[in-house]
């Protein structure tokens, strides 16, 4: 049923900008139409293109911030997320995290 | 060409209906749900657009290019692993395998897993694995990974909890006792969840969803929305979902207060706000179906609800679309025809932010 929700009316992730997207609506509250426009104007792409595969498929290889057809040395997982925090301009718990454990002088 | 327009009852049974059939029964929900909830009905457009979506003879539908919107949800991903009562596949997979294949493979746009009791209560006790759980998720995943619980005000009763049973109490006439349980229960349960979502906000948790709040009623959504006033002091970074267990809040106290607004009688509309209130950035909202009203009737309905939800929200509002929710059949495998006609219809015609 999920699936079926997500083929009609979901933004489809990874494939598209839905991640992205929906970062702004967990970390700024954001409706839809705003969270949108605000990712495509980082993007640099139109409202339309944040949900087609045949441009960000190319935007997300390019920006490499992680794609669902596998790279063998692309981005996934915190490293995609970190990419995404400096490109959306916001602060991610679980990067933070991260950045933290990983930048922490050796005692 | 037949003029018949097949369609489901609310427990999922596929049967045809004239055109005009179609068409009374999408104004009777809409006039249910103006009437019970105070809240302007669909427009005539809005209810042409609505009987279209019915009238399409394609098996699925889907919004237009553009309309998308983004989908969160109640631990979805763990269907691939649970059990029928949870309509779970039993695939022999792990919980971690599940959640990739829902980000990689299902292409969702957020990722929400929980403990497999989901109630916030059993949590508490193993935090260290949900800690581990999420940080490791976290490590993987690309998509937010939303952690949800159920409040569950339920658990803290006798003999499950160690608070007098409110709803042993209220047949009795012990009604000031009853109401005193449930504030009492009600501090226990809340002082739970923010332990739980401080716990794992160490971790580097991204989002916390309190899903099917308001499950045993007034006390149960009071509790929950104290405990998100508190997370978003102690965790500001980390966003906050709630979903409703129903339309309405149950009186189950009758006369407990948020901010100075009775919470017992709220429609979604006026949930929302609270919600807002608290600290929360995206509003779930449930419109209860009637198993034995068409989908038509049921879908109107739900989408009178969203439209007046989204119309006064600040906040996103993803309605909840799982099994006898907003339009969706209640009936274990609800089907594809009836799904995508919510999804579409609630986005299209209630103007959603996400599902």
């Amino acid at each position: 049923m999920s699936v079926a929700h997500i083929m009609s009316a979901g933004m489809c992730g990874m494939r598209t900008a839905g991640d992205l997207v929906a970062w702004m609506q967990l970390k700024r509250g954001m409706k839809i139409n705003d969270a949108k426009k605000y990712v495509a104007g980082k993007l640099g792409i139109s409202m339309m293109d944040l949900s087609n595969e045949d441009v960000m498929a190319r935007v997300r290889e390019k920006l490499d911030i992680g794609t669902v057809c596998a790279e063998p040395d692309g981005a996934k997982g915190i490293v995609a997320k970190s990419r995404i925090a400096r490109i959306l301009g916001i602060e991610i718990n679980s990067v933070n995290k991260f950045n933290a454990k990983l930048n922490a002088p050796f005692k | 060409m037949t003029d018949q327009i097949l369609v489901r009852i609310g427990d999922g049974e596929r049967i045809s209906m004239s055109a005009k059939e179609v068409k009374e029964d999408i104004l009777a929900g809409t006039q249910d749900a103006a009437d019970r909830g105070q809240i302007p009905e669909l427009t005539s457009e809005e209810l042409d657009t609505l009987f279209e979506i019915f009238a399409d003879p394609n098996r699925t539908v889907s919004v237009v290019p553009g309309n998308e919107v983004i989908t969160t949800d109640d631990g979805a991903s763990g269907i691939m692993c649970v059990d029928r009562p949870d309509g779970g596949t039993g695939l022999p997979m792990g919980y971690f395998n599940a959640v990739l294949a829902y980000e990689r493979v299902c292409c969702a746009d957020t990722a929400g897993i929980g403990h497999y009791d989901y109630s916030c209560k059993p949590v508490k006790s193993i935090i260290n694995y949900e800690k581990q759980r999420v940080y490791a998720y976290n490590q993987a995943l690309t998509i937010p990974v939303i952690y949800g619980t159920q409040p569950n005000l339920g658990l803290y009763y006798q003999p499950d909890g160690p608070f007098p049973n409110a709803a042993e109490l209220i047949p009795q006439g012990k009604i000031e006792e009853a109401k005193k349980a449930q504030e009492d229960a009600a501090q226990a349960l809340t002082e739970d969840l923010v332990f739980i979502a401080k716990e794992l906000n160490e971790v580097g948790c991204d989002g916390f969803n309190f899903d099917t709040a308001g499950s045993a009623g007034d006390a149960d959504l009071y509790a929950t929305l104290k405990a998100i006033e508190k997370i978003k002091e102690i965790a500001p970074d980390m966003g906050i979902e709630i979903g409703m267990a129903s339309e309405f809040v149950l009186g189950m106290h009758g006369s407990i207060e948020y901010n100075g607004k009775r919470l017992a009688g709220m429609y979604p509309h006026e949930q929302v706000k609270v919600c807002e209130e608290a600290g929360a950035d995206i509003f779930g909202c449930a419109v209860n179906v009637n198993a034995s009203e068409s989908t038509p009737w049921n879908l109107a309905r739900a989408v009178t609800f969203v439209k007046a939800t989204t119309a006064v929200a600040n906040i996103p509002v993803h309605p909840n679309v799982g099994m006898g929710v907003c339009g969706v059949p209640m009936v274990e495998m609800p089907p594809i025809d009836s799904v995508t006609r919510a999804a579409k219809s609630l986005v299209e015609i209630g103007k959603a932010d996400g599902l």
